[in-house]
């Protein structure tokens, strides 16, 4: 029996890869066991190798592994691709209709399953994919009923008839391979999962749920991947809230619309991915500027430019930090988990409105895109925390005499009650030009200092946001500190995993989740218990690592692992890294 | 009821004396009045220009934002609160140059707002470049030897981008422009008002009696019938743009708010921001 395992299935972009993983991983899910998706696709639509990773455990895991168990194929290019990944004794699922050949040198067991004749024979090509879910489960001896639910709710609008089909060609698949194998194969048997009810979803999804949770009724954004799915899901979902999303003619007129949806008492968002994020700038100032609560989620992907639109990278840090003229206070946050997606984005709707200020909810592809097993959501952890909003009647109408509202008053903490338009005690401008308490224009030289002062004390003291580093720090004193953000956070605990048990080397933690204000204090403690710093990030000049040196200092304890390649990182590479790192004392 | 002095406040304005924008800050005013709307009803958005400024000098609720940007915040605005009553206003840069893109997409998706530019056909505020309502060879300091670039001809860009409301004013008929906004804030949906406004200091071209020798009033005109798209379209083409009226209505048009699925009467903004735990699960479900 093992503890986990890794699947694959691969083909040309369009037939059907997607649903296979999907079918698959849905049913394991269900049945108990903790799952990690990940999908290799190019920006084609149809044609063009890709690939869903799924990994299978009885415990929970957040990371791709280095090696594979079982490959589905549906073209040659898919094992030509991808069999150098299995392992001695792996095994190969390829459709006979293109007589698979291994490729030299890989000695994985390959059979040629007629996965497009069957799906004919049962009543349609198309169901091959099903014929390939049969013969998977029927290699690791899953029960077929495992996949009836999940087929049932897929298939049920098209009618029984197609239910049915689509479970024969499952059943055609089991057949098939128990013929060949006479049952599972021992070497892919998995342990019993829990058996617990959990959740499978992308970082997008959960993003996505979060906002609706926290309140956020208005979604301005312009299509990009790999942020897209949070718009669509918000499409499908708002309205019964009697919110709504507006597709903008660009991401300045989706982030314009969020401030002026947020001025008016909204709680409304945007997502957008790199390029959007650039031409959001100027008007992230004016949030800034106007004391105007916006959140605006960057899903990042690999830069420059258009860069890899579909592939992984954390490149975006720096401009997530500094982007925008002038200074203003910002908050950038970073999930590492679905989970965090999740209750992230309902803290980042609070923190904006409790500082008045843009929040940035950070997330790169393989966080936003990648599947995952989440444990059950808490709905008594969503709560709503609107700030220093005036909504009461009382209070306005002691403010009767005062003309207008000071919105902007000067106070110790720098938070200025805000009010809604639309109240009739509360008259007061708003712009970004510098202005004065009520928000009139002024060039004062002493009200401007004030001023800026007064916005940038609102994030001086630190702000409210729950665990602004995720540690995992058991050692007092560490060989290794290793530090990283948003998806690398399973690769690196199982980096860490292999590195204390087969090096035996203490190795700690600490993964950043609060991006700005940044944490010094907490990373100076981890940093200063460590003999070395290992920043893993997924670009090429080390943004996170530099981040580390200016505000903690150390720099001669920090090395930086980069990884630039449009790809996530693998366990290995982290370990052997930092393996390389401990005994030459560098990479 | 408000009367248009409860729309004044204490700030002078800082434009200079003869600026074709302090007509259509009175229009506004008295437009507002008239339309027995309180202070706190209206929420005025505008650009960045000498135009932009005149939503500090309403007593209203006012957004000054950045530069083109007007029109998308204004539309934010009212879907969060459709009981307000929302004016986007700017220059013809900030609505033709830098916001041309909004404001054709807030043409075709017709939230119930109404956008007035100030047309002075040159940039104002940065002291007198050339602008996209600038007339072939018309001299700037951006342009010496004259303009070289076609005008944008907006009212019949509105036309064919399915404008629901267009309409044209010059600041030196504050009666007629008033009167425009009024029908700009009755009507449901998107309204597009262009104001000849001139400006006294950067352009020596197109001036009050430059205006008063060119423009053709369609309120004049017998048999003008606004509701006629094409005759609209003629009218304009025949007289190079240079009429003021009301050029065409759509009444039928819905408005955008209308037209969202599950979209309440109630304004969002007063809406329950909360999901009860049953509706939590029911989503939740979805995954698992
Ligand atoms: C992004 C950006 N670019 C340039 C400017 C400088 N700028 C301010 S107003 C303006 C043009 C003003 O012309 P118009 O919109 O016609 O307004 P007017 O002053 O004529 O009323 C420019 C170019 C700016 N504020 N922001
Ligand atoms: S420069 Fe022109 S547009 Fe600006 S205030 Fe003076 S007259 Fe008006
Ligand atoms: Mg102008």
């Amino acid at each position: 029996m093992i503890k986990q395992l890794s699947w694959k299935v691969g083909g040309q972009q369009g037939e059907g890869i997607d649903s296979t993983g999907e079918i698959f991983s849905i049913a394991l899910n269900r049945m108990g066991y903790y799952l990690y998706g990940y999908r290799h696709f190019s920006s084609r639509i149809k044609g063009g190798h890709s690939n869903t990773k799924i990994r299978i455990s009885v415990r929970p895991i957040r990371a791709v592994s280095d090696e594979l168990d079982v490959l589905v194929a549906f073209d040659q290019e898919t094992i030509d691709l991808n069999a150098h990944e299995l392992h001695e004794g792996g095994v190969i699922l390829a459709d006979a209709k293109f007589n698979p050949t291994l490729p030299e040198g890989v000695s994985a067991q390959l059979f040629a399953v007629p996965f497009t004749k069957i799906a004919q024979d049962v009543g349609l090509a198309q169901m091959k994919n099903m014929v390939a879910v049969g013969a998977s489960s029927a290699l690791l001896g899953l029960p077929l009923e495992a996949f009836q639910s999940v087929i049932e709710e897929k298939f049920s609008r098209k009618g029984q008839q197609v239910v049915d089909k689509n479970m024969q060609a499952i059943q055609r698949g089991v057949e098939y391979i128990t013929e060949q194998t006479g049952g599972p194969l021992n070497a892919l048997r998995l342990e019993k999962s829990d058996g617990k009810k959990r959740l499978y979803m992308i970082g997008n999804d959960a993003i996505a749920l979060g906002a609706l949770a926290a309140g956020a009724r208005i979604m301005a954004a312009y299509p990009i991947t790999p942020s897209s799915e949070i718009m669509e899901y918000l499409i499908k979902q708002l309205p019964k809230f009697g919110g709504t999303v507006v597709q903008t003619e660009d991401e300045i007129a989706a982030i314009s619309m969020v401030i002026g949806a947020n001025y008016g008492g909204v709680r409304a968002l945007t997502a957008s991915a790199g390029p959007g994020l650039s031409l959001m700038t100027e008007a992230i100032g004016l949030s800034g500027m106007t004391e105007t609560p916006a959140v605006i989620v960057n899903t990042q992907r690999g830069g420059p430019s258009t860069g890899l639109p579909t592939k992984q990278e954390q490149s975006d840090i720096n401009a997530m930090i500094y982007s925008t003229h002038g200074e203003i206070p910002k908050i950038v946050i970073a999930p590492s988990t679905a989970e965090e997606c999740f209750y992230d984005t309902i803290q980042a709707f609070n923190l904006a409105e409790k500082y008045q200020c843009p929040v940035i909810i950070l997330s790169d592809l393989a966080l936003s895109l990648g599947k995952q097993t989440v444990e059950p959501l808490d709905y008594d952890r969503i709560q709503i925390e609107r700030g220093n909003l005036v909504t009461d009647d009382q209070e306005l109408e002691e403010l009767e005499n005062s003309q207008l509202f000071k919105r902007y008053q000067f106070t110790d903490n720098g938070i200025s009650p805000r009010i809604l338009p639309g109240k009739k005690h509360g008259l007061h401008h708003v712009t970004g030009v510098e202005h004065d308490e009520t928000g009139r224009p002024s060039e004062n030289p002493l009200n401007r200092k004030k001023m800026m002062e007064k916005r940038l004390r609102k994030l001086e003291q630190g702000i409210d946001f729950k665990d602004p580093v995720h540690l995992d720090c058991k050692h007092e004193e560490a060989d290794l500190l290793i530090v990283g953000i948003n998806s690398t956070r399973g690769v690196i605990h199982e980096a860490m995993e292999r590195l204390e048990e087969k090096e035996g080397v203490k190795v700690n933690h600490a993964h950043v989740r609060q991006v700005l204000p940044f944490p010094t204090d907490i990373l100076r403690e981890q940093m200063a218990k460590a003999k070395k710093v290992v920043v893993v990030e997924n670009n090429a000049t080390g943004q996170l690592a530099n981040l580390l040196k200016l505000h903690v200092g150390m720099a001669d304890k920090i090395t930086h692992i980069g990884k630039y390649d449009g790809n996530p990182f693998l366990p290995s590479e982290i370990y052997n890294q930092c393996k390389e790192l401990l005994v030459h004392g560098h990479v | 009821m408000a009367t248009f002095k409860d729309f004044r406040n204490k700030v002078k304005p800082n434009w200079c004396p003869g600026c074709g924008d302090f007509s259509v800050l009175a229009a506004m005013q008295r437009a507002f009045a008239n339309q027995g709307l309180e202070p706190e009803d209206v929420a005025i958005v505008s650009g960045i220009g000498c135009s932009g400024r005149i939503s500090g000098y309403v007593n209203a609720y006012g957004f000054h934002g950045v530069h083109g940007r007007a029109l998308p915040i204004a539309q934010g605005l009212k879907l969060a609160n459709r009981d307000l009553t929302v004016v986007a206003a700017g220059g013809d840069g900030d609505g033709f140059a830098i916001g041309m893109g909004h404001t054709i997409h807030a043409i075709r998706r017709n939230v119930d707002i109404t956008y007035i530019v100030m047309d002075n056909q040159v940039y104002g505020l940065t002291k007198g470049q050339t602008s996209p309502r600038s007339e072939m060879g018309f001299k700037t300091k951006s342009t010496p030897k004259g303009s070289i670039e076609a005008t944008i001809a907006p009212m019949e860009m509105a036309l064919t981008a399915g404008a629901g409301f267009v309409a044209q004013a010059v600041s030196s008929d504050l009666k007629q422009l008033t009167r425009l906004v009024e029908e700009g804030l009755k009507h449901k949906g998107f309204s597009l008002i262009n104001v000849y406004s001139p400006c006294v200091t950067y352009n020596k071209v197109n001036t009050y009696d430059w205006f008063k020798e060119h423009l053709v009033n369609l309120d004049d005109e017998e048999g003008y019938d606004p509701s006629n798209r094409m005759q609209a379209m003629q009218k304009l083409m025949e007289h190079n743009g240079l009429v003021t009226g009301l050029i065409y209505q759509n009444k039928e048009r819905k408005a955008y708010e209308e037209l969202i699925p599950g979209f309440d009467e109630k304004p969002l903004a007063k809406q329950d921001l909360k999901i009860n735990k049953e509706q939590f699960e029911e989503l939740v479900a979805e995954f698992a």
